[in-house]
């Protein structure tokens, strides 16, 4: 689904955050992007929807080209690739219907979308997902009036009402609580499972990644370091990605954890499927 | 628990490094001061007397007279309310796309050298130099007293609609931009709800401004109450004067309250 060839991104400040990266995402495929912070990570998401252009390099969605082009079809390529977000970038005085529609701009005319007169399949569509993740009835609420984990939600609603192919998802736990994080994880990945979109996963959490990920990718000073399955992830391997530290209390807790996942899931499953009752 | 030699002193590292500098900076606003003070010519005497007229000047506006001029008070009035709303109003709509392309972080750098400088040159002259210039341009009135403010409040409305364009929050307007909106949409989606309520409190605090500038540029020639405050202090009618200005007082604190009862529904 997405194919990256030869990415080098040069920022002006002379920074080489990206360093010849090649990788390619097949349809329905979570992967997460794993490195220490400044590897190249928000950049390479970045790069993908061209919030950052890169310096050379090609990639593409599917058949398309998208590291040049005009801006109309940049735009109607942005529709097909959602971005969920760190601080979850919710337009914090508009409400979670207009947040939620807003990944609809790309599909609606101006004045349609200025009157707020968005089409009743986008609406139907928009209150299926909030109901999906439990918030169908805060939509009028103000975007500023959630917790974190509800913005995330309304986040990832955004991304999902574009009917996009491709997710990019930049830190989506960083400001969450480790429950919370794991709901938001778990949420994601269901829902690119139900719908077999490409992912990936910007994430700091190694632990998080290995739960929920079946392909990861460490990227260390812009160059991808490692790219295999979580389980083959070790303190080796760790060590070349993020430097020298004790990687082996790391390693235990993810084995540990891997016995006791089947139970967590179907202990938190309910949770997120009943509305109102996560922050 | 190891004790140390000497004890470790700490003093908070000052400003100007170079002690002559810090020093010699210090004498010298003293030694400005001393000169600035002592070359004040204050005539005491003129003082005192410029004290007894003022009590008398006083003494004049009471009681205030709101009836025998208050055809010329009301219609006064009604000029300077027309031209405070239509400045404000006209104002603000042509400020719009002047602040939009004087913020840096949405217009290009020609656009943006551009839009600051409409903004630096209409915020260069205070309302009454306009007002006098625009008197000398299209003759005594009202009309020049708007476009006057008009030209005010584009300077001031475009200047800090730029400036809160600037600070808004990026990664809000990055998300709208990524679901592949048009830049009308962005404006509308991303930028607008960020700056909204600030820019509604700033309109009615322009159109408190323009009500109170509206009596200054009266007095230039640019028509509304401002003329007819003048007229009266021409005509050595203190008591009608004094009934302006305590019309004009009642207006602004008017405006003082609801503005800041709106301003406080918005947010």
């Amino acid at each position: 689904m997405l194919r990256i060839e030869n990415l080098e991104k040069r920022y002006q400040t002379g920074d080489h955050a990206l360093k010849n990266v090649t990788l390619e995402v097949p349809k329905g495929q979570v992967m997460a992007l794993i490195g220490p912070s400044g590897a190249g990570k928000s950049t390479l998401i970045r790069c993908v929807n061209r919030l950052v252009e890169p310096t050379s390099g090609r990639i593409f969605l599917g058949d398309l080209e998208l590291a040049h082009l005009g801006t109309t079809e940049l735009r109607r390529a942005r529709t097909r690739m959602g971005m969920i977000f760190q601080e979850y970038a919710l337009v914090e005085r508009l409400s979670v219907m207009e947040n939620v529609l807003s990944g609809r701009l790309g599909y609606v005319g101006f004045w349609r979308s200025f009157l707020r007169k968005f089409p009743q399949s986008d609406i139907d569509e928009a209150f299926n997902l909030l109901a999906r993740v439990g918030l169908d009835h805060m939509a009028d609420k103000r975007a500023d009036a959630l917790s974190g984990g509800q913005r995330q939600r309304v986040g990832i609603c955004r991304a999902l009402i574009q009917n996009p192919d491709l997710l990019l998802v930049d830190e989506p736990t960083a400001s969450l609580d480790p429950k919370t994080s794991r709901q938001i994880m778990r949420l994601i990945c269901e829902l690119c499972e139900e719908r077999q979109l490409a992912a990936i996963i910007n994430i700091h959490d190694v632990l998080l990644a290995q739960m929920f990920a079946r392909r990861i990718v460490g990227l260390q000073h812009g160059s991808i370091v490692y790219d295999g399955p979580p389980n083959k992830l070790s303190p080796e391997v760790l060590t070349q990605i993020y430097g020298e530290e004790d990687w082996e209390a790391t390693i235990e807790a993810v084995k540990d954890l891997d016995e006791d996942e089947v139970e967590l899931i179907s202990d938190l499953a309910p949770v997120i499927a009943k509305p109102g009752s996560v922050s | 628990m190891i004790q140390p030699d000497t004890l470790r002193v700490w003093k908070r590292p000052p400003f100007i490094k170079n002690p002559i500098l810090r020093w010699g900076l210090w004498v010298g606003v003293a030694i400005y001061l001393a000169l600035a003070f002592g070359t004040m010519e204050i005539d005491w005497i003129r003082a005192g007397e410029g004290l007894t007229r003022g009590k008398r000047f006083i003494m004049a506006f009471f009681p205030p007279d709101f009836l025998s001029r208050w055809d010329s008070i009301q219609e006064g009035i009604m000029e300077s309310l027309w031209m405070t709303i239509t400045s404000t109003v006209i104002g603000i709509i042509l400020s719009v796309p002047v602040g939009l392309g004087a913020a840096r972080n949405l217009a290009y750098r020609p656009v943006y050298l551009f839009c600051r400088g409409i903004l630096a040159v209409s915020r260069t002259f205070p309302e009454i130099i306009l007002a006098i210039f625009f008197v000398k341009l299209f003759g005594f009135g009202p009309f020049a007293g708007f476009l006057a403010l008009s030209v005010g409040t584009i300077g001031f409305y475009g200047k800090l609609l730029a400036e809160d364009i600037e600070s808004m929050d990026p990664v809000q307007a990055e998300a709208v931009k990524s679901v592949g909106a048009g830049w009308l949409q962005w404006l509308n989606y991303a930028v607008q709800p960020q700056v909204m309520p600030r820019m509604i409190g700033l309109g009615i605090y322009r159109l408190d401004i323009n009500f109170r500038e509206s009596a200054v540029v009266g007095i230039v020639g640019g028509g509304g109450i401002g003329a007819t405050l003048l007229t009266s202090f021409d005509r050595y009618e203190f008591d009608s004067a004094a009934a302006i200005l305590l019309v004009i007082i009642g207006i602004v604190m008017a405006m003082e309250y609801s503005s800041g009862y709106i301003r406080r529904w918005v947010q």
